[in-house]
């Protein structure tokens, strides 16, 4: 990316009369919508050439970061290198023009994608059943919460609405429960950052018969293995309960421990984090769900066809380039990258909790507070040295969280390198505090007035426009 | 360990593994009960060259068959400018990911700012959100939307004379967040005015939903129906066709209060069902109600015009429980596919792009009749995309057309077909399409 603001617009680009399309002629002779079905003025698109379409996009990709730019150390989002040849293989013709509808016999190439596709995430994650429909991680959640609801549903166990999820979970657990129906109860953490079996214990045995699912991830948000598994997953399956495991954090797990082995009966998968799929700017993703056996007739219809089968495409091209020999070393190599810069910069960044973590751990900011630098000023400050941020304020448990996720694809010198910055902007806190609160410097643009945006919202350029004149 | 994706060498890892201060990779995993631990090998093929990979896949391509398309219903083969895939492969944007950090996500910023900038003006609306997974889910995300609205009220009506796929959908949707979905009844291929009517004098209905053009490509006039709706406190949901919004009265002007659909008819791949592209577009009114990341204008502390994420007290992260949907990122790489899309094709392109496909279809429509085999199941006015009863074997029709390479549309109940036409279609292929039908 640049640093130089590429400030346009592509309405701002627009001329009368210009065009950047060519398409046939009509030889169809006379045929035209009838005027009352017709718009009233036709839709202000901008009208532009297509060289001035090619340079605006070029343009302001320039003052984008992406993982091909530089190191992505975003927790819990696993931003991997995205290999080339997924794409090319995505691209192909033969997968591009398959309409969703076509008779079974015309797509048999597909179909058999998607059950080995199916077979190797089964194999991956010791469940029975995968289907590919939910489009994202947090549509996954949503769908494993409806085989859950399904499953008890179809026994008249009507009342089983309650979900337990731990203190730290992630924003989207609660909020598919609630878009299922089903309610919230948080499960306590421990001082170690794991749930607290004991109030487990005490919430099973206060509400046993309404518990629907226990929906977590391990290792949990603070990248830390819930050693007490086995244990956890036999309470809830005691009172009737199903295990959910939310995907978001498998990458550490590939080579370590498989889902179904730890005693979960339904999951999702976020092929755009564990298996190298492009994050898009913030998709398309895909998020299967998997299920036990004997839950697979609760799987509900929450999109139309196959899912995003381009997605998938690349998903597997990735699993067959890896293979067998190295997909098991993803997790230990992921693990060990989290573990050489967590205890590499521990000394000046506080460590809320000091144990061997898997892909991610979490700082509560800055070790010496003194200083008033906070976590946002930090991330802001890694900016200018030409690094994307970790994830902020993100779990709540810390007034400070950052969480820093490196993935397996990083080498010791560029994991050097952003530990150095991270000392050097701990030594700057001390020397020359000012500098890392007003950072960014050397970015396209300063810190956004956040507060503008929301208090008086412009999100068209028509609005825009109307607000300036 | 070193492979092409893992660049640890073994000095890299020894040197790693000191500073974390144990002996072993394996001893990364020391807190996993060892009852658990996985230390078979996965069952899997061996990995392969980047050759051999290719190999496999164009192998599984050539096992599918590329058609000449006339099927619709909701996917439309529509014509993709070689600029875009490859615009869309800019690394910058592919490999992002949610534009948090504003200051280095400018270009992602810029974008969705125009893309809620051209799917507002499309759809006639206010105001649009940063996209969604797809048209269905979008829909269903509405009628949540429609109920979170409206208080109390948890029913909602639905045309059906909506896609039935879509409905589908929506059915799972309701069942679980305890919407009840009523139909209001089909009338000679339309929404029935009198159905809704009654249904809405039932009272609580939180919103109603229609589709634009229908199921079967009718476009349907929905004149008074925002009014029905509105006297009632229900929100009027409109569901397009994105493409045809270029000629089409916008939902905005027939008084919707939301409009969502699928934006694959703006010339994204079929893909065998995606990825495609959500949009939810809506009145200012609603715009703290509505779902899904907003982008937003504002300033950096340099003065300069910035854009941001906004409106996030309505979200996930934020909100947990209490959020509008569970919505957590968009379909951002779709969304600027479609715009890049629609910066091409303007305000002229688009338009003529639609006029070219409703005009191809009505020159199909005309030919299929004249071989007095297809008769027109509904006499409504239609799109690019048309219902007809065929008097012959239907499925020696789909054979006849699959051995010449060709899609003849979808099969649907009672020996009848829906077919589509865009403007790919040629003269000379429709004529072709044509032989094959009346040698049959």
């Amino acid at each position: 990316m640049n640093n130089r603001l590429y400030g346009n617009l592509i309405f701002e680009l627009s001329k009368e009369g210009r065009k950047g399309y060519s398409l046939p002629k009509n030889h169809f002779g006379n045929y035209e919508v009838p005027p009352s079905l017709r718009r009233e003025q036709d839709a202000a698109l901008p009208e532009c050439d297509e060289l001035t379409v090619v340079r605006h996009y070029t343009n302001l990709s320039n003052n984008n970061f992406g993982v091909d730019t530089g190191f992505y150390p975003l927790g819990s989002c696993t931003m991997k290198y995205n290999p080339k040849v997924d794409e090319e293989i995505a691209a192909l013709p033969q997968f591009q023009n398959l309409h969703p509808k076509q008779p079974a016999e015309t797509v048999k190439g597909a179909q058999a994608l998607v059950t080995l596709l199916e077979r190797s995430l089964c194999e991956l994650t010791g469940l029975a059943h995968f289907t590919f429909k939910p489009y994202a991680g947090a549509h996954g959640e949503l769908t494993g919460l409806m085989v859950i609801d399904n499953y008890h549903r179809s026994r008249g166990d009507l009342q089983r609405k309650k979900v337990i999820v731990p203190d730290s979970a992630h924003g989207t657990n609660p909020a598919s429960a609630a878009v299922c129906g089903l309610e919230i109860i948080e499960v306590k953490s421990q001082v170690d950052g794991t749930v607290d079996v004991e109030d487990l214990q005490r919430l099973c045995s206060l509400c046993g018969d309404d518990i629907a699912a226990m929906m977590m991830t391990n290792p949990n948000t603070l990248g830390l293995f819930e050693t007490h598994i086995p244990e956890i997953a036999k309470l809830i399956h005691d009172c009737g309960g199903l295990m959910y495991y939310d995907g978001a954090n498998l990458n550490p797990m590939l080579g370590a421990c498989r889902p179904g082995d730890m005693g979960f009966d339904v999951m999702h998968i976020n092929l755009h984090k564990t298996f190298s799929t492009p994050h898009g700017g913030g998709g398309p993703g895909s998020g299967p769900v998997g299920v036990r056996e004997g839950l697979q007739e609760f799987l509900p219809m929450v999109s139309p066809y196959h899912g995003n089968f381009g997605v998938m495409v690349r998903a597997y091209a990735y699993i067959l380039s890896l293979g067998r020999e190295h997909i098991k070393e993803v997790g230990p190599l992921a693990t060990l990258n989290a573990n050489y810069i967590k205890e590499s910069l521990k000394d000046v960044y506080e460590l809320p909790i000091d144990t061997v973590c898997c892909h991610e751990f979490v700082f509560d900011g800055l070790k010496d507070k003194s200083t008033g630098v906070t976590t946002m000023d930090v991330a802001k400050r890694l900016l200018d040295y030409g690094y994307h941020a970790p994830t902020i304020y993100f779990p709540l448990l810390f007034h400070e969280s950052l969480m820093i996720e490196p993935t397996e694809n990083e080498s010791k010198e560029t994991l050097d390198a952003f530990i150095a910055v991270m000392r050097k902007i701990a030594e700057e806190a001390k020397t020359d505090p000012e500098l890392v609160k007003s950072a960014p410097h050397t970015t396209p643009i300063g810190r956004v007035d956040d507060v503008l945006a929301a208090k008086h919202p412009i999100v068209t350029y028509k609005q825009m426009v109307n607000d300036e004149n | 360990m070193t492979y092409k994706y893992f660049p640890h060498t073994e000095e890299d890892l020894q040197a790693m593994l000191s500073t974390v201060g144990i002996d072993s990779i394996d001893a990364l995993y020391a807190q996993i009960p060892e009852a658990i631990r996985f230390r078979d090998n996965y069952q899997l093929p061996t990995e392969m060259s980047e050759i051999e990979v290719r190999q496999l896949f164009e192998r599984l391509g050539q096992q599918n068959k590329q058609l000449t398309c006339y099927a619709g219903y909701g996917v439309y083969d529509h014509y993709t400018p070689s600029v875009i895939p490859q615009l869309l492969q800019r690394s910058e944007f592919l490999t992002s990911y949610t534009p948090y950090q504003a200051e280095i996500s400018q270009g992602t910023l810029h974008y969705i700012f125009e893309y809620q900038s051209m799917m507002a003006e499309l759809t006639g609306m206010d105001i649009s959100n940063a996209s969604m997974y797809d048209g269905t889910t979008a829909t269903a995300e509405a009628m949540m939307m429609a109920v979170a609205a409206g208080k109390k009220q948890n029913r909602v009506l639905v045309s059906e004379t909506l896609n039935a796929d879509t409905r589908k959908v929506l059915d799972t949707y309701a069942l679980h967040h305890g919407i009840e979905l009523v139909t209001i009844a089909e009338e000679g291929g339309v929404t029935s005015r009198k159905s809704l009517e009654a249904l809405l004098a039932e009272g609580g209905v939180a919103g109603v939903i229609v589709q634009q053009p229908n199921a079967v490509g009718i476009i349907e006039d929905y004149s008074g129906f925002a009014d029905a709706c509105h006297d009632k406190k229900a929100l009027f949901i409109m569901n397009s066709v994105a493409a045809d919004l270029a000629v089409l009265k916008t939902p905005g002007e027939w008084g919707a209060d939301i409009a969502v659909g699928d934006g694959q008819s703006l010339g994204i791949p079929m893909l065998w069902g995606g990825p495609y592209v959500g949009y939810m577009c809506c009145t200012e009114k609603l715009i703290r109600k509505m779902p899904g990341r907003i982008v937003g204008k504002t300033v950096d502390n340099r003065g300069q015009r910035a854009f941001v994420l906004t409106l996030q007290a309505r979200e996930q992260h934020i909100r947990r429980q209490k959020a509008t949907s569970n919505i957590c990122s968009n379909q951002s790489l779709m969304a600027l596919w479609v715009t890049v899309y629609l910066s091409l094709m303007g305000k002229q392109g688009l338009k003529e792009a639609a006029e070219l496909s409703y005009a191809g279809a009505h020159y199909l429509c005309d030919k299929l009749l004249a071989t007095g085999k297809f008769h027109l199941v509904y006499d409504q006015p239609f799109f690019n995309e048309f219902l007809v009863h065929y008097d012959g074997n239907m499925d020696n029709l789909f054979s006849s057309c699959r051995m010449n390479g060709i899609l003849p549309g979808v099969r649907m109940d009672d020996g009848n077909l829906l077919m589509a036409v865009t403007e790919k279609r040629t003269k000379e292929e429709i004529m072709e399409y044509m032989k094959i039908i009346e040698g049959i």
